[in-house]
């Protein structure tokens, strides 16, 4: 067994993390749009719109069932094959709409049953006061839900962001493919990789401390 | 001011409602007594549409809403005549004290916050609660809690308030608070409903009692009278049980 390359390893971090707005970048813009989505799709389920409440299930049936990668292939390299308009799709961007669209479904079931765990009495409240569908949801239903969703919905975008390695496979220089050419060039996998595990680790952890600061903020409504 | 006609309403086949006719007057206290399960709730609910009555008629000034076929708008107009005080008190978990009070003045009447938000504190002082201000429900005991509910229903200035079983759910050292605040909401003479199995308070505050039974109304008269010499023999009944 030979010895770690140290000073590879030290040299390659600040190289590495010169693509990590990027992987930051795809992974913030997917979770936005997710969430946006997924509250969408949450607010179709629960309230039942007739045609959209089956196209919906529909839809976070596939995402759900299908693997990320087969999607993200799908988006790439499947959809410009039949609409030739997005045969200008680069990767990044075909990243986004798969990453969004997978992880949507998911976040999805998560709002939804947060929603319906809020209290019957609080819609009946929110109703006898007045309050339209929209008015209810927007200003009691989902803040409340919100804080019953906001640990998972974290959990995911954790989840998210270490999906984002897999646009390396649609030719995408972030974290995870500028790491393997580099690792092509010097030929210390072992070495290059640790490194990329690390970022990535470290992202995460700084996130579990966003975690908590957001968690306790949002608990202050319910505690003495 | 409110004339129900035909009021019923069916759960699973099963009349709650039987086809409730009566008349509500400005300024008049209105309590409901019965044995459980006879759609006394269910009436309060369905004058706030919680419930979609099967058939029925409410007029309102001359204005007359079929209940089966009742727009948004006319629900919505109900709503806002109607003020609701639950048995379990239902204030908004992520709202202080203060905006429970203010939420429908700023969302559904389109109030200035800042004007809300006087009127919420000038409420929240009358009903001795000047110091929860900004304290969130969790925080609140469950007197303190069902009167920042009757404080909300005041805030509305609704012509009719519906008051269901407002010291059911409380622990007993609460009820004596609740029923003061209400028997004082009742002196101003706000036109109100009253769900309760509290029989001394309804011989108090109210100018008429109604006594329902299997979702109609058996018996109703002034308050002296219901109590001292009903007329119906499931009125007698059901007094002897509960004084």
């Amino acid at each position: 067994m030979r010895a770690l390359d140290l000073d590879y390893m030290l040299g390659l971090l600040p190289i590495l993390l010169k693509y990590l707005p990027l992987t930051l970048g795809m992974a913030s813009v997917s979770m936005i749009l997710a969430l946006i989505l997924a509250s969408l799709f949450a607010i179709i389920r629960v309230v039942r719109f007739p045609v959209l409440d089956a196209i919906t299930r529909l839809f976070i049936s596939f995402f759900r069932g299908t693997p990320l990668l087969v999607q993200l292939f799908l988006f790439y390299y499947g959809l410009p094959q039949l609409f030739s308009f997005l045969t200008a799709i680069d990767g990044v961007s075909a990243a986004i709409i798969g990453l969004t669209l997978h992880f949507s479904a998911y976040m999805a079931e998560s709002i939804r049953a947060a929603i319906l765990g809020v209290d019957r009495s609080q819609w009946e409240a929110a109703k006898s006061i007045g309050m339209s569908t929209g008015q209810m949801m927007r200003r009691i239903i989902l803040p409340q839900a919100a804080r019953v969703a906001a640990p998972t919905l974290i959990n995911y975008f954790i989840d998210l962001i270490k999906s984002t390695s897999l646009a390396f496979t649609l030719g995408v220089t972030e974290l995870m493919g500028a790491a393997q050419k580099e690792a092509a060039g010097s030929f210390l996998y072992f070495e290059t990789f640790i490194v990329v595990a690390v970022i990535y680790w470290a992202v995460v952890e700084s996130l579990a401390f966003v975690q908590t600061q957001i968690e306790n903020r949002l608990s202050k409504a319910v505690s003495r | 001011m409110i004339q129900i006609r035909g009021l019923t309403k069916i759960y699973n086949g099963v009349p709650v409602l039987n086809g409730i006719d009566l008349d509500i007057k400005k300024g008049e206290r209105i309590a409901i007594i019965g044995p459980s399960g006879t759609g006394k709730s269910t009436l309060l609910r369905c004058l706030n549409f919680l419930e979609t009555p099967e058939e029925g008629e409410y007029v309102l000034d001359g204005k007359s809403i079929d209940v089966r076929k009742a727009n948004a708008a006319q629900i919505k107009e109900m709503r806002l005549r109607t003020a609701f005080v639950f048995q379990n008190y239902a204030l908004f978990a992520n709202k202080t004290a203060r905006e429970n009070i203010a939420e429908g003045l700023i969302t559904v009447r389109g109030e200035a916050k800042e004007t809300a938000f006087e009127r919420a504190d000038e409420i929240l002082r009358d009903i001795g609660l000047a110091d929860k201000t900004d304290a969130y429900p969790a925080s609140l005991s469950g007197g303190q809690q069902q009167r920042v509910g009757i404080g909300r229903a005041m805030a509305s200035n609704s012509e009719l308030m519906l008051v269901d079983e407002p010291t059911s759910a409380l622990d007993p050292e609460w009820v004596d608070e609740v029923l003061q605040l209400l028997t004082r909401v009742a002196q101003a003479h706000q036109t109100m409903l009253i769900v309760t199995h509290e029989m001394a308070f309804a011989k108090e505050i109210a100018d008429r009692v109604l006594f329902m039974e299997g979702g109609r109304i058996v018996e109703q008269g002034p308050p002296e009278k219901i109590f001292t010499s009903p007329d119906d023999p499931r009125t007698r009944s059901f007094l002897r049980k509960v004084l």
